[in-house]
């Protein structure tokens, strides 16, 4: 579904240039779960900038669906770490938003979508409502509908629970894995914290501090439903957690990451 | 006990609109007493029954004399935005155009107003005109600051998601960046509404045959205190309903900006 052959990406820093990615070499399936993991600073947002088309790539080649990508396509979504709500509109345009950029053809039956996506994920009753009125918990919800009023074939999510309390961050990520199954999106999901990676994926993807390389792609084999909270497979997600916390620790070590706090 | 009276004068919303109105009447009575007390002549300081009678001496013409004030107020107020905010966009857009027009448009707004005045009457004769150019002149510039700040502060993440969603420029602009900048360019609005009585009346000093300033300037030349008393009362009579007209507006067309600053 999404393939990277031999990325990487320069950036003209002030203090010259910064190599943010290097040789990347990716293959997410179809319809898989990969969770992206490394320091912050290690390129995990500008990976996935490169997929969404926002970026182009220094050198090296991204592909979706097996076609360059050269701007966004319109079957791929983004969701930030933000809600990223226009603070005017009400939460059902909020999630007509994608549909009204795209133009006017079938309007109601998206309508009908949104309706029914705010109900999965208990916003029935607050489609009227401006986005400065609910929590952030609730905006968050709202920017996971918009991210699906297209039916995405890809999502991809740049640690997008990361500024939630612990519990509405339990509750999302149970939700995203039942919209998950249900829909058979392809996702790529930055996060920092190594449990909801282990949690939420199929693949666990473990960047190096800068530049970012892939240190160690993890298979996870735990059967699903996974809770972040209370969880049938503990023992599992704590023996992969560990592992995955050696991988990122291993790099702390290299004089690389010693000039930044 | 005072405590509870305290509560009430400051939460009721009666009393938010009763305070002020005591504070107006306590202030007219307090004038009207020192007419009285101090036996002041009323061609030096009226009473507020001289201005009143002189109003009701001819409410026909000193109304009229308002409407004038009034329109060519407003006609110079939208004008002012009707260039300023378009100019606002382009200096955004470009930083060649704001390092080529921002340094002029500093330089005509350090110039005070009141010197352009007589040239406006040489140029544009005694009509409407120089009164409009006028109030547009001191509108101008808090338009064009306040619209291009508020274009600046367009939230990064917004911008990217409206690119993740392939928005034309255009889109961007109407959707985003022009919404966004809308509470500021009402701050600004509401500055320059004030200013723009202020311009209005000076360029009827200087040259006019009708308006509010006109009035004025005649009854210092004949000595008819009550009559300027009565004139200016209008005027800012005429500010507050211009003022507060444009608060109403923003409430209603901003309903989510009260919120969220
Ligand atoms: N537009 C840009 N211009 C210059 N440097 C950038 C830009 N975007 C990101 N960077 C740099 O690239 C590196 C990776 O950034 P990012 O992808 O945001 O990291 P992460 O999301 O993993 O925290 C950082 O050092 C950052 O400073
Ligand atoms: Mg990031």
């Amino acid at each position: 579904m999404i393939r990277l052959d031999g990325v990487g990406q320069v950036f003209d820093g002030r203090e010259g240039q910064v190599t943010a990615l290097e040789e990347i070499d990716l293959h997410v399936r179809p319809g898989e779960f990969v969770t992206l993991i490394g320091r912050s600073g290690c390129g995990k947002s500008t990976l996935l900038r490169l997929i969404a088309g926002l970026l182009p790539p220094t050198y090296g080649e991204v592909r979706v669906a097996d076609e360059p990508v050269t701007r966004p396509r319109r079957d791929v979504s983004f969701m930030f770490q933000r809600p990223a709500l226009l603070p005017w509109r009400s939460v059902l345009s909020n999630v007509m938003l994608p549909v009204e950029i795209e133009g006017d053809k079938g309007r109601a039956a998206y309508r009908d979508r949104a309706h029914e996506l705010l109900e999965l994920v208990g916003l029935k009753g607050f489609e009227g409502r401006l986005p400065h009125e609910l929590s952030g918990g609730m905006q968050q919800r709202v920017s996971l509908c918009r991210s699906l009023i297209r039916d995405p074939q890809v999502m991809l999510m740049d640690e997008p629970f990361s500024a939630l309390d612990a519990l509405t961050r339990t509750e999302l990520s149970g939700e995203l894995q039942r919209i998950k199954m249900e829909l058979s999106t392809t996702i790529v999901f930055v996060t920092h914290s190594i449990e909801e990676a282990v949690v939420l994926a199929d693949r666990v993807v473990v960047l190096t501090p800068r530049p970012g390389r892939v240190r160690e792609v993890v298979d996870i084999d735990i059967p699903r439903p996974r809770s972040l909270g209370r969880n049938a497979h503990l023992t599992e997600v704590a023996e992969i957690s560990g592992l995955l916390h050696g991988l990122l620790a291993e790099k702390e070590a290299r004089p690389v990451d010693e000039v930044r706090p | 006990m005072t405590d509870t009276k305290r509560s009430w004068l400051t939460t009721s919303p009666v009393a938010a609109v009763l305070l002020p109105v005591v504070g107006l009447i306590g202030a007219i009575a307090l004038w009207w007493l020192a007419t009285v007390v101090f036996g002041i002549d009323s061609y030096l300081l009226p009473g507020p029954q001289d201005v009143v009678s002189t109003f009701l001496d001819q409410p026909a013409y000193l109304l009229k004399e308002t409407g004038t004030s009034m329109i060519e107020t407003v006609e110079g107020f939208l004008l002012a935005i009707v260039l300023g905010v378009p100019i606002a966009v382009l200096i955004v857009r470009s930083v060649i155009l704001e390092r080529l027009v921002y340094p002029l448009l500093l330089m005509v707004n350090a110039i005070p107003k009141i010197a352009i005045a007589p040239l406006l009457v040489v140029w544009m004769g005694f009509g409407q005109w120089p009164k409009v150019v006028m109030v547009l002149l001191v509108c101008f510039f808090p338009i064009v600051i306040s619209t291009a700040q508020g274009m600046k502060s367009t939230p990064v993440e917004l911008v990217e998601l409206l690119r993740s969603l392939n928005a034309s420029r255009i889109q961007e602009f109407f959707k985003l960046r022009l919404r966004y900048a809308m509470p500021q360019i009402f701050t600004g609005l509401k500055v320059a509404i004030s200013l723009a009585v202020i311009g209005s009346v000076i360029a009827e000093f200087v040259g006019a045959t009708q308006g509010l300033g006109y009035v004025i300037q005649q009854s210092g030349a004949s000595a008819d205190t009550s009559l300027a008393f009565a004139a200016i009362t209008l005027l800012s009579i005429m500010s507050i309903v211009l003022f507060y007209g444009l608060v109403l507006l923003e409430h209603l067309l901003l309903p989510w900006a009260q919120e969220t600053r």
